[in-house]
């Protein structure tokens, strides 16, 4: 038994236990026991791999197993997990137990938690397989329910959105499907092991000139790239609370993990060649988003173009290809999916007694809800990068990094991408000054109530990561730069 | 020296207690916990300084700098990481003292000033993260760690400008500081980024080692746009100085950044964080001086034009705490100015070392100003000259100490002012003219709109007071009158013997021409002022209807706020980001949304073959397997 | 002896004859009755073709029998569906017959 399948079957598990239950009490039981026990497990995953790693510091995958599925096809479930995954995995199972406390009070309570646990388990399920088929199929089952969840659960121009995220995520998947078919011909058709076709096998370079651009897009649509982002405005402001919170916070971080352990790992040669093409695009993403999120209304108008801007830093610094970078890259992804995590939760938050998102509708909400306000605040200031929150190591780690790149090219790029702190203190300070300062706009939200304990716990929970993160950033760093070693050693060796 | 860590360690922890249980305290104890907290603050950089001098002093006769603690806080690359610790040296150890003395005055005072007000918990608790940040700043031991507490300052400022969070106009004030700062700061990343990228090392120790050598050497020799890098590198670590420090054109946001409560605006901008810029480039002075002399001689232009610039805004200002801001401006331009006329190494470095000795003096008595500026608002509840005049009867403390203040920022001897300001001028006299005279025109400006203000508030006249305004009690006062010692006596500490740019000490005297020529300028302005403003008279007015156009530019602060504003609001916002929304919402969406009608159109009409009418298909069926019998029968 | 061809072109022409019927009737009798028509024409055609090419097989003798025996049950099963398809709507017009579509 591998602690790994944990991951997949306490969802399952919490499926089975839905369909049995009835009543509210017994379905907020089981999720808040799952996502507990997903956190507990978590934690003796961090304690078994630090103890691996330290038993064989040159394994790159640990914990590997690997059942065969389909022998003609060599499709098989291979479970193995380095330090980027396991960062990942953490940082899901955060979300994913706050995010049940921030979908406390939903209607069709019992259906809405089965395809959350769905979603729970395809997400889980990429980040701890290294098998490409494994990895597609459950990026598949991680984007399916978002349709539903949206659809049924969400608000505002939900059909719309729900159908536009789910048509632009899926166009994005079915040029992975050929990229990654792509790779297994291209390889030799003998395994869909990433391991081994990055270290046994070798796709040819003319292969990779047309599979790099199809697996990159494919994964960048997921992670919000230039021009393939509209999706994600749209789909975070119909959708409910939580399920923001997983997208933003974890399922666009499946883009940005494919990016870097699929198409930069497996095709070197067509990153070193390619790679500024797609270094354009995310460089526009960053400043992009950032300018759109200065004049949106809609707070998670405003919240998603700044996702846009963040995770377009992230595919920014992994096609710096270098190891400061790529690890700042990691760091982002998490501090990203925290920040976000935690800005979602609040605009539910605020939304859910305010019933608006406009923010020329609010103002002075400090007054109304001290607590609700100093958490959004926090999550600005860990957003524009303030030092002792998540986001300021992880944006200076890709700055530092992405300039250690000799070349003009680069080095402009650069400075164009650290422009984006500028703008982001402007909306970010825009948006808080508008609806958490001020004088009280709005009369009929005099009384409104504070967060109630649920809802605390949520922001709670995210604040002490993006703290925690914040002060410790040179232990996350560390095994983030371990493991993105494996990767650089095989892209410096092709140049 | 092990225990110097506590001077970080117990303002962070009064502000995590503050910030997490102070709502549940009474807000004069948290008040009360605050201050002690600062009070021990306040030993433990007195005992530092006592130590650093005196006990283990100078080493062949250099100031040497200690680096009691130390760690590696966030690795990038294997030369490249950030550490953070402690570094004392002479400028850190004076500093230190000079941030905890100023602090702790402050919260003193506000103890008094504050007192009642919504959120006195929340006040201290960002009290303790300012002081925190402050003092990170000036002991940081490499430019990143710098940079991380330099952003911490600026985000303290912003909560503390913006306290009065239901004020719309305070609330558009923090962010502008915010912003403005942050642009700079922009700047100063990049500026950090070249620099390291280079010399491969963000630490100080190593950049400015043997007159800078790591950096003349590394830069390989590379231009862009006519500078070198490394020229480049110091100009935009210098811009995020400037912002901080409000250096002309950016120092918009600081007499904005008034709106803060008093006590706020005496520590943070106008003792500590505005003269982190100065002492940014004092830190890096050898790197300056020998990598890129230009970017100094740019850093002394810029300087004595600021000065100028603001104190000509200052002389027509009615806010009283504006006019004090507009001091600020105009007294840490000269400290900057100093800087980029210095030298480097004994007498040379008198530069480095009177501006230093200027950062010294000039906090104490700005605090002052403000912290009495404060009690006067406070017992008028205005900011407005107009409001005010005639108070020297009713406050004496307040009147008499500030009268101190006033005179030890015009420079009379033997005030503080006098000799620091001296120093100053004595080496733009010996290395640019030009500048020593611009600075001296500044001094008599600086004399005259002090007095003004002086007599303004407390003769000239009699107003009708509703209430009548008293003096302030006790935990007000006191500040005043340490303040107003420190203000008179900080001038007689040879300054020279501790500070100076190479770390040797040097003699420093007092030039006689040029201190003749400064007090006669300071003696001019305050006789102006003397008979323009002591007594009510129309002659302000006369004046100011002579030099119409200069009044008007000058109270309207020259038209710069428009500009800030424009650039904002239109550049930003119309120019920019309204087209880019556009863009995104009507060509990147509506192509998205276009290839999803498309499909649609098209699969409507196809939907017509699959009509459900079985007639039909057998009819397509059977002319396809007629069409598939005509065409085997022609081609095979 | 009547020629192979012979039987062929009165199976084709009732082949076509049923699908003419087929595509243009409304009725669902008759459109029935014009699938029983295509089907005894591809009877025709494996009885004539059984009886000349291979004389010495059955196989498609039985498919023949085979064939009328299915086209029996099938005309029992789609004369069931006709009755309750009049039941439903009234009357046995195939294009009255929308119950179902979506």
């Amino acid at each position: 038994m591998n602690i790994l399948s944990l991951f997949v079957l306490i969802p399952v598990l919490m499926i089975l236990f839905l369909f049995l239950s009835k009543e509210m009490k017994t379905i907020r039981t089981i999720m808040v026991a799952g996502a507990s026990a997903l956190l507990a497990v978590t934690a003796v995953l961090i304690v078994v791999f630090l103890k691996e790693r330290a038993a064989n510091p040159d394994a790159e995958m640990l914990l590997v197993q690997s059942w065969t599925w389909y022998k003609p096809l060599n499709i098989a479930m291979t479970l193995g997990v380095d330090g980027i995954s396991v960062v990942m995995i953490a940082l899901s199972s955060i979300i994913v137990f706050t995010g049940v406390f921030s979908s406390w009070n939903m209607n069709m309570a019992k259906e809405f938690f089965l395809w959350y646990c769905l979603l729970t388990i395809g997400v889980f399920g990429f980040f701890i397989t290294i098998d490409l088929f494994s990895m597609f199929m459950f990026y598949e089952v991680a984007l399916i329910p978002m349709y539903l969840l949206i659809g049924l659960w969400g608000t505002g121009k939900k059909e719309y959105s729900a159908m536009k995220l789910t048509l632009m995520l899926m166009g994005g998947s079915a040029f992975l499907m050929i990229g990654i078919i792509g790779i297994y011909f291209a390889s030799g058709a003998t395994t869909f092991n990433l391991l081994e076709i990055a270290n046994n096998l070798h796709i040819p370079i003319e292969q990779q000139r047309w599979i790099f651009p199809a697996t990159f897009l494919g994964f960048g649509v997921l992670g919000a790239l230039f021009p393939f982002h509209t999706w994600s405005p749209d789909g975070h402001a119909a959708a409910p609370t939580s399920v923001s919170m997983l997208h933003a916070g974890v399922l666009m971080k499946l883009g940005g993990y494919g990016c870097f352990r699929v198409a930069i790992y497996l095709m070197p040669e067509a990153a070193h060649e390619l790679g500024w093409i797609f270094l354009i695009l995310t460089g526009i993403s960053v400043v992009y988003g950032a300018f759109s999120a200065v004049v949106q209304t809609d707070l998670k108008y405003i919240n998603a173009y700044s996702s846009v801007s963040h995770c377009g830093l992230v595919l920014f610094a992994i096609l710096m290809l270098n190891q400061t970078a790529m690890t700042g890259a990691v760091m982002q992804m998490l501090s990203h999916g925290l920040m976000t995590a935690l800005f979602f939760a609040l605009i539910g938050l605020i939304y859910g007694r305010t019933h608006t998102r406009d923010i020329r509708e609010m103002g002075g909400l400090m007054k109304i809800m001290p607590f609700a306000s100093v958490c959004y605040v926090i999550a600005g200031l860990a957003s524009l990068g303030l030092p002792g929150l998540s986001g300021f190591v992880a944006e200076m780690t890709i700055f530092v990094g992405a300039f250690q790149n000799t070349g003009v090219f680069y080095t402009v790029l650069t400075i164009v991408a650290c422009c984006s702190i500028v703008i982001t203190a402007v909306y970010i300070l825009r948006t808080v000054g508008k609806i958490l300062y001020g004088p009280i706009q709005d009369t009929h939200h005099i009384g409104l109530p504070d967060a109630a304990w649920y809802e605390k716990v949520s922001a709670v929970g995210l604040i002490v990561a993006i703290v925690f993160m914040g002060f410790y950033p040179f232990g996350i760093s560390n095994i983030i730069s371990e493991s993105v070693l494996p990767i650089i050693t095989k892209l410096s060796t092709v140049i | 020296m092990e225990y110097s860590i506590l001077i970080l360690i117990t303002p962070f922890v009064l502000f995590l207690f503050l910030g997490l249980v102070g709502g549940k305290l009474k807000p004069n104890l948290a008040g009360i916990i605050g201050t002690l907290g600062m009070g021990f603050c306040s030993v433990l950089a007195y005992s530092i300084a006592y130590q650093y001098f005196f006990v283990i002093g100078k080493t062949a006769d250099t100031w040497q700098s200690v680096i009691p603690f130390s760690f590696e806080w966030l690795r990038f690359t294997e030369l490249l990481h950030i550490d953070l610790g402690i570094l004392l040296d002479p400028i850190s150890v004076m500093m230190l003292v000079v941030i905890t003395t100023v602090s702790l005055m402050v919260h003193i005072y506000s103890l008094g000033y504050m007192h009642g007000e919504d959120g006195f918990q929340r006040y201290y608790a960002f009290l303790s993260l300012f002081s925190f940040s402050m003092l990170g700043l000036v002991v940081a031991t490499n430019i990143f760690q710098m940079y991380i507490f330099w952003e911490l300052v600026g985000v303290s400022s912003y909560s503390l400008i913006g306290f009065y969070y239901q004020k719309p106009s305070a609330v558009r004030a923090s962010k502008k500081a915010f912003i403005v700062t942050r642009f700079a700061d922009l700047g100063f990343l990049v500026g950090i980024l070249i620099l390291s990228y280079y010399t491969k090392t963000f630490d100080f120790a190593a950049l400015t080692a043997n007159n800078a050598e790591l950096v003349t050497t590394s830069f390989a020799g590379g231009t862009f746009m006519g500078l070198s890098l490394v020229s480049w590198a110091l100009a935009l670590i210098f811009m995020g100085g400037a912002g901080k420090s409000a250096m002309f054109p950016l120092h918009i946001w600081l007499p904005d950044a008034m709106e803060g409560p008093t006590p706020v605006s005496a520590l943070i901008h106008a003792a500590t964080m505005v003269v982190a810029g100065v002492f940014l480039v004092a830190r890096l002075f050898p790197v300056y001086i020998f990598g890129a002399p230009e970017v100094l001689t740019m850093i002394a232009y810029i300087g004595a034009f600021t000065a100028l610039f603001a104190a000509v805004i200052a002389i027509t200002q009615t806010d009283i705490k504006r006019v004090l801001a507009f001091s600020t401006i105009s007294q840490i331009a000269y400290m900057m100015a100093a800087l980029g006329v210095s030298g480097y190494g004994d007498h040379d470095g008198l530069g480095y070392m009177s501006s230093m000795f200027h950062l010294f003096t000039h906090a104490f008595f700005k605090a002052l100003l403000f912290l009495g500026a404060g009690s006067v608002i406070h017992a008028v509840h205005s900011n407005e000259m107009k409001d005010m005049g005639g108070l020297h009867k009713y406050m004496k403390i307040t009147s008499i100490t500030f009268f101190i203040a006033c005179l030890a920022i015009a420079g009379i001897p033997p005030f503080s002012g006098f000799f620091s300001k001296d120093e100053i001028l004595a080496a733009a006299f010996h290395n640019q003219p030009l500048i020593f005279w611009t600075l001296w025109v500044v001094a008599g400006l600086t004399a005259f709109y002090m007095f003004r203000l002086y007599f303004g508030v407390f003769f000239n006249g009699k107003r009708d007071y509703h209430h009548k305004p008293h003096e302030s009690g006790f935990t007000m006062a006191l500040p005043l009158i340490i303040l107003a010692v420190f203000s008179i006596f900080t001038g007689f500490i040879p300054f020279s013997e501790y500070i100076s740019s190479d770390g040797k000490p040097f003699d420093m005297h007092i030039d006689m021409t040029v201190a003749t020529l400064s007090v006669v300028a300071a003696i001019v302005g305050i006789a102006v002022a003397y008979v323009l403003y002591f007594k009510d008279s129309e002659k302000p007015a006369m004046l100011a209807n002579r030099f119409k156009g200069l009044y008007t530019l000058s109270i309207n602060k020259f038209y710069l706020d428009e500009v800030w504003l424009f650039v904002t609001k239109k550049v930003i916002f119309n120019c920019i980001s309204r087209p880019i929304a556009w863009f995104d919402k009507q060509v990147i969406d509506g192509t998205m949304d276009n290839i999803a009608n498309v499909t649609q159109k098209v699969s409507h009409r196809v939907r017509f073959l699959q009509s459900g009418h079985t007639q039909r298909y057998i009819a397509f069926f059977v002319m396809g397997a007629i069409l598939i019998a005509i065409a085997v029968f022609i081609f095979v | 002896m009547i020629k192979l061809e012979y039987y062929l072109i009165v199976s084709t022409l009732m082949f076509f004859i049923g699908i003419f019927g087929f595509i243009t009737r409304k009725s669902m009798i008759a459109i029935l009755i014009s699938l029983e028509l295509v089907l005894n024409a591809v009877e025709i055609n494996f009885a004539a073709f059984n009886r000349y090419l291979f004389p010495e097989q059955m196989e498609g003798m039985f498919f023949t029998i085979f064939g009328i025996a299915i086209t029996a049950a099938e005309t029992a099963v789609a004369l069931a569906i006709i009755i309750n398809a009049y039941r439903l709507i009234g009357d046995i017009n195939i294009n009255d017959a929308t119950k179902l579509k979506g």
